[in-house]
């Protein structure tokens, strides 16, 4: 259905206009009206967001088409602008403008005062409208578009207290870890254009159904494009970014880090299943690299002190989680476990927001404790969430991760024995670094500084209102049966075994290790850590090699940047330019300089010695004409 | 025939004279007159092949270079009294300095 | 007025500005000033409205002018818009006024001279774009290297002799080479039509030998290549670069480097098919190394200007390779790319400028914070980043996107056909948009963030952008972004030139049986 209302393009606009009303007017005008600009207008566009829903339900789930310009016109190619909304892009739709409009709500506490706050909610706003552009582009260059400007409003946020030098670098990292990414992701797209001819996902997606692409041009292009999605969702191996990222105001890791950006990686394959159901060895790639990410970012985890990196290593474990769900063809059911991924990390990141801003900007856990009395509803708030995320029955994490270890045990497309082993160990380890930190953080006795105690209250309504919403939703997102309403467009696989049995005991297996992990981390954690403490003194070599994030940083640095660095500045500057290029120019003047040296003495300023030369000279011509003429 | 070849020898005599003075003399006014003579010395041979060709060009040529050479002793004595002037000699040794 | 008038009104306008400024007092600058902003405006309209006028999907001149110049050598005074010059024609019209807007205040000593030689460069640019006689074509060629020798060379910095001459012997080296091959190319017309002709359209339909055509192609790709420049002739950019005023900058990124490639598309591979097809597997390379190797050396350097100068290198690298993949992709993201180069490297030309007239120094490690001393500036710093490093909405992406589009397009096929070569280097090429974020994000993390510090000459005194310095932005960053949001308006105008210059490379392609 071709709809030409303008709902959709109306939709990706209001953030749009809110980035520029607040960029150029909101310093001048102060903040209420950067409120009304940068609330009001993401506000809007969630209700937009549902208007286009209810449309879409409305006609039967049939795809709405919004062409908004012809971006260009090569040839018998037209690359158009246009907007495609479908059950899927409407469920990410209204995740990004919902959870965004809660956590715009949330910043007005959490920003409060601060020198860049116009500065900061254009930015947002920005970051909204090229989210928006990803997930409702029809065709790849739309969905890039969206793909790159959130990767420069990411930039942008992180680096937002540009004074500080190490903030800065740490969104330059963020911006060229993607870029890394987002190369394979353009060939990934020119790979399809030259086969396929058009950018457009949904005839993409029937081209590839129509079984005539070679496999090895499916299996190119699955992974290619997955290597862009490891760079935006932080996948092994380019997830080195995300922690780092953390150097961002703390609703800013809440909404790109943890909720929507990130999770634009499992949109797209999501998006392209038709190329991954035609690519299986792209697909068995995908799930191994989901489920190793996962396992070895839950390991990571497990030491952080820092609130926020160990939700950022839990974000990177989820993330992993939905990729293994892609790599086995259950596509429905990793967007599900984005949709409460969304929710309950949110809750997370703005509980923690919430911690660190009652601490005044503490951020090491081993400096908190016996918060919950103190702030009991961030405190309320944050149990739901790590309970749903350590996916206790029935928080909606139980359903989502439930529902892909079923698949990584079950599917017909891959699934396999040792991914759900891998996995279903993960949701130990989850279950496990969450308790971990709910006791560090709010149980116990205080381990506070004595200033900071002192300090201690609670947030503001705006914030505390967004983390009740937030936390309902943690409990009942779970509820709603997401893959079921998506299967229309992601089928689910068909499955190995067909048994409830086995079904039900792999749901039992897994509460049991959700009850394990709490237990463990309340006997080891319940006193400030004294026993975890005393356990990894046992093995302190892997302790480093966690705390150390397996030295992959190091690693990078040593066999990427240093040595493309030695090569610029050693090979091409001082060898090539300086000495080979520059040198032979240089020699060759040299040269000149040099003959023309040696000829300057024949003319030596005396008139008889020119006579002299050409009286030779004469004789020579004579001689020559009389011996050849 | 026997005239063309005099005429030639005495043209190539003329020439050779005024070279030798040149590379003899030390006095830049008798330089200067010197090339005059191997100047005429091949005019005159010029006139002898024109005459031998019958090519009216070359009667043309030869009071072009007639008149360059007028022009160029009118130009050269006046440089050369600026020269006397700034250092009181005719010998062109001690002009050595002006080479390029 | 006729409309092939107003073509040569375009042209001939800056020699009119020129002779009025003569009649000026050399004691009222601003009155100069004025002069030429006026001239140059004037200019642009007619640009604008000549570029409104140009109709699409035709094929051959529009506006033309042939009127004999010298008879007896066949050669014409012949001038006329198509599809492959329009654009850059509209580029230089449209610098010229903000290259006399930006020197408003840095150039105080001989002013007359200074707005003469902008102007004069103005006409011998445009010329050598216009010119459709290749004896036309090279006098304009040649007649541009003196302005600008003498701009470096008069206001230039500490080093501007020695980067004058490396310029000169450079251009001259290809000259030299391009003469020999243009003489050799009007002997030619002589002895097969029996009269001398210089014209382009002419030449075009010469038979030549394939040896021939290699040796004649060296001599004007040497030439063109210096001009890009291509590593690894390219030593001469920075130190220009380095040593020119702002305004020569401006115009030498902006403008004269897009000689080169407009050389190759308008001469080097029309008039020489074979040889061009023999020759693209080498150019490919020289293509992808310039991008690599540019991006590798911009990373190096601690002066704002050589971070700009080498990024130059690369970004005209994406030019060549989409030249060579003679397809409309990677053809049409080449034009794009060079209007979009020319903009963006001609705006952060500016904005380093405008820095060094505050605090003069160029050196990176002076600086730090800007974005909180100077905000304004600071935007449009960024703005201009996100253009050069192609991001998407930036005419920088809507360029690179075809050109790589384009490579891999062309090289796919040859892949599949069991040559991995032409995709190792589209894919390689695919690679200079990662070392590109490095590089620019690292000039911005020095320069803009961290704590603010200037160098110690122009603290007392910093001020944000003025109005004059702001609508110079402005207008550039309008113009990007309209490029990185409509294309298409361009791309159509372009199209049929673009679509008969694969038509005459590409023939050849088919029976040579692949370059």
């Amino acid at each position: 259905m071709t709809a030409m209302n303008g709902m959709l393009t109306l939709l990706v606009l209001l953030p749009l206009a809110g980035f520029i009303l607040n960029g150029v007017l909101g310093r001048r005008l102060g903040p209420v009206f950067v409120n009304g600009v940068g609330v009001g207008l993401p506000i809007l566009a969630f209700l937009t967001a549902l208007w286009a829903w209810r449309t879409l339900e409305a006609g039967g789930g049939v795809p709405i088409i919004e062409t908004v310009f012809t971006w260009a016109v090569i040839g018998e190619h037209v690359f158009e602008v246009a907007f495609y909304l479908d059950r899927l892009s409407a469920v990410m739709a209204l995740i990004v403008t919902g959870v965004g409009a809660l956590i715009h709500i949330y910043s007005i506490g959490y920003m409060r005062g601060d020198e860049g706050y116009a500065r900061y909610f254009a930015y947002l706003n920005l970051f909204l409208f090229f989210m928006l552009l990803l997930v409702l582009g029809r065709s790849l260059l739309v969905l890039f578009v969206g793909w790159e400007g959130v990767g420069l409003a990411s930039y942008l946020l992180i680096g937002f207290w540009f004074q500080d030098v190490t903030k800065a670098r740490a969104g330059r990292k963020a911006f060229i870890t993607n870029r890394v990414g987002d190369a394979g992701f353009l060939l990934g797209m020119f790979l399809i254009f030259t086969t396929v001819g058009t950018l457009e996902m949904d005839r993409i997606n029937e081209a590839f159904a129509g079984g005539l692409i070679p496999l090895g041009v499916a299996t190119a292009v699955g992974i290619l494009l997955f290597i862009g999605a490891t760079g935006k969702s932080a996948q092994i191996p380019l997830h080195v970014w995300l922690p780092d990222a953390m150097a961002g105001p703390t609703p800013v890791s809440a909404l790109i880090h943890a909720a929507t950006m990130v999770t634009a990686g499992v949109y797209l394959v999501a998006r392209m299943s038709g190329v991954y159901l035609e690519a299986p060895a792209a697909s068995t790639l995908i799930a191994a690299i989901g489920v190793l990410t996962a396992f070895l970012a839950a390991t990571i985890a497990l030491v952080q002190t820092d609130i926020k990196k160990v939700l950022a290593y839990s974000t990177i474990s989820q993330l992993g989680f939905m990729f293994l769900a892609l790599g086995v063809g259950a596509y429905g059911v990793a967007v599900f476990h984005l949709f409460t991924h969304a929710f309950f990390k949110a809750a997370l990141f703005l509980g923690a927001g919430s911690v660190i801003h009652a601490l005044n900007g503490e951020q090491d856990i081993r400096r908190m404790g016996g918060l919950a009395r103190r702030i009991p509803w961030t405190f309320g708030t944050f149990a739901v969430a790590t309970a749903a995320i350590a996916g206790l029955p029935p928080l909606a994490g139980f359903f989502s991760k439930d529902a892909i270890l079923w698949f990584a045990l079950a599917s017909g497309q891959g699934g396999a024995a040792w991914l759900w082993a891998l996995g279903s160990l993960t949701a130990l380890l989850t279950a496990l670094y969450m308790f971990r930190l709910l006791w560090l953080v709010f149980l116990g006795r205080s381990r506070m500084e004595p200033e900071t105690e002192r300090h201690v209250h609670e947030s503001p309504v705006t914030m505390t209102a967004v983390l009740v919403v937030l936390a309902f939703f943690s409990v009942i997102a779970g509820w709603f049966a997401l893959p079921h309403y998506l299967e229309p467009l992601l089928p689910v696989p068909a499955l190995r075994f067909d048994s409830a049995l086995l079904h039900w005991a792999q749901i039992g297996f897994a509460v049991v290790l959700a009850l394990l992990g709490l237990a463990a981390a309340a006997w080891l954690y319940q006193d400030g850590g004294r026993r975890g403490d005393e356990a990894w003194e046992r093995f302190q070599r892997l302790h480093r090699m966690l705390a150390g994030k397996y030295f992959v940083d190091e690693l990078y640095e040593r066999t990427l940047q240093r040595p493309w660095r030695w090569l610029s500045d050693r090979i091409f500057l001082r060898l090539g330019d300086r000495v080979l290029i520059d040198g032979s120019l240089h020699g060759l003047a040299g040269l000149a300089r040099w003959s023309a040296a040696v000829f300057a003495r024949v003319q030596s300023g005396s008139l008889h010695w020119y006579a002299w030369m050409t009286l030779f000279g004469l004789v020579a011509v004579l001689i020559w004409v009389w011996r050849h003429v | 025939m026997d005239n063309t070849h005099l005429l030639l020898a005495v043209s190539g005599t003329l020439f050779t004279l005024g070279l030798v003075g040149v590379i003899v003399r030390r006095n830049l006014l008798v330089m200067l007159m010197f090339l005059e003579l191997m100047l005429n010395g091949v005019l005159l041979s010029l006139a002898v092949f024109t005459q031998l060709l019958g090519v009216e060009a070359g009667a043309v040529l030869m009071l072009l270079v007639f008149t360059v050479a007028a022009a160029e002793i009118a130009i050269a004595v006046p440089i050369l009294l600026l020269l006397v002037r700034a250092g009181h000699t005719l010998d062109p040794g001690a002009y050595g300095g002006l080479k390029g | 007025m006729s409309e092939a008038n107003a073509l040569n009104l375009l042209l001939f306008l800056p020699v009119i500005g020129g002779a009025l400024l003569l009649l000026l007092p050399e004691r009222r600058p601003d009155l100069v000033r004025g002069l030429s902003m006026l001239v140059l405006t004037a200019q642009l309209a007619l640009a604008a409205w000549l570029y409104v006028q140009f109709e699409a999907g035709v094929s051959g001149l529009q506006f033309e002018t042939r009127v004999p110049w010298i008879a007896t050598w066949g050669v014409h005074y012949h001038i006329g818009l198509d599809g492959l010059n329009l654009l850059l024609v509209l580029l230089t019209a449209f610098l010229g006024p903000l290259v006399v807007a930006g020197a408003f205040t840095s150039i105080t000593r001989d002013v007359k001279l200074f707005h003469g030689m902008v102007l004069f460069l103005q006409f011998t640019m445009l010329g050598t774009f216009l010119a459709q006689d290749l004896f036309l074509f090279y006098v304009f060629w040649e007649a541009m290297l003196i302005p600008m020798f003498l701009i470096i060379g008069i206001w230039g910095g500490e080093r501007r002799i020695y980067a004058t001459l490396k310029f000169f012997l450079y251009t001259a080296f290809g000259s030299i080479l391009m003469l020999a091959a243009v003489v050799y190319l009007a002997f030619t017309v002589l002895s097969q039509d029996g009269s001398p002709s210089f014209a382009i359209a002419d030449l075009h339909l010469l038979e030549l030998a394939v040896p021939v055509q290699v040796l004649l192609l060296t001599g004007f790709a040497l030439s063109f290549a210096i001009k890009v420049p291509m590593v690894p002739l390219h030593t001469w950019l920075p130190d220009a670069h380095v040593e020119a005023p702002t305004a020569g900058s401006v115009i030498l990124a902006g403008v004269l480097l897009k000689m080169g490639t407009y050389g190759f598309l308008k001469l080097g591979f029309p008039l020489f098919p074979d040889a061009a097809q023999l020759a693209t597997p080498l150019i490919m390379t020289l293509a992808v190394v310039s991008i690599l190797y540019g991006a590798g050396l911009a990373l190096v350097q601690d002066d704002i200007k050589k971070i700009i100068a080498y990024s130059s290198v690369s970004h005209l690298g994406y030019v060549m390779l989409g030249l060579v993949s003679y397809n409309l992709l990677g053809v049409q993201g080449a034009v794009i790319q060079m209007v979009s180069h020319g903009l963006v490297a001609g705006g952060l030309f500016l904005m380093v400028g405008m820095i060094y007239e505050r605090c003069h120094s160029r050196d990176l490690a002076a600086y730090g914070g800007l974005a909180k001393l100077l905000p304004v500036y600071s935007v449009f710093f960024m703005l201009l980043t996100l253009a050069a490093i192609g991001l998407p909405t930036t005419s920088g992406f809507t360029g690179e996107f075809l050109v790589l589009l384009g490579a891999f397009d062309a090289a796919w096929p040859l892949f599949e056909q069991g040559r991995t070569y032409p995709l190792a280097l589209a894919s390689a090429a695919v690679l200079g948009i990662v070392l590109g974020a490095l590089y620019m994000l690292r000039l911005v993390r020095r320069l803009l963030f961290g704590d603010a510090r200037v160098p110690e000459a122009g603290g007392a005194e910093l001020r944000d952008l003025n109005l004059r310095e702001m609508s110079i932005l402005a207008a550039l960053v309008a113009a990007i972004f309209y490029i990185g949001l409509f294309p298409n308006d361009f791309l159509q105008k372009t199209e049929q030139a673009v679509i008969e210059y694969q038509e005459r490379v590409l023939p050849a392609r088919v029976e040579e049986g692949g370059p």
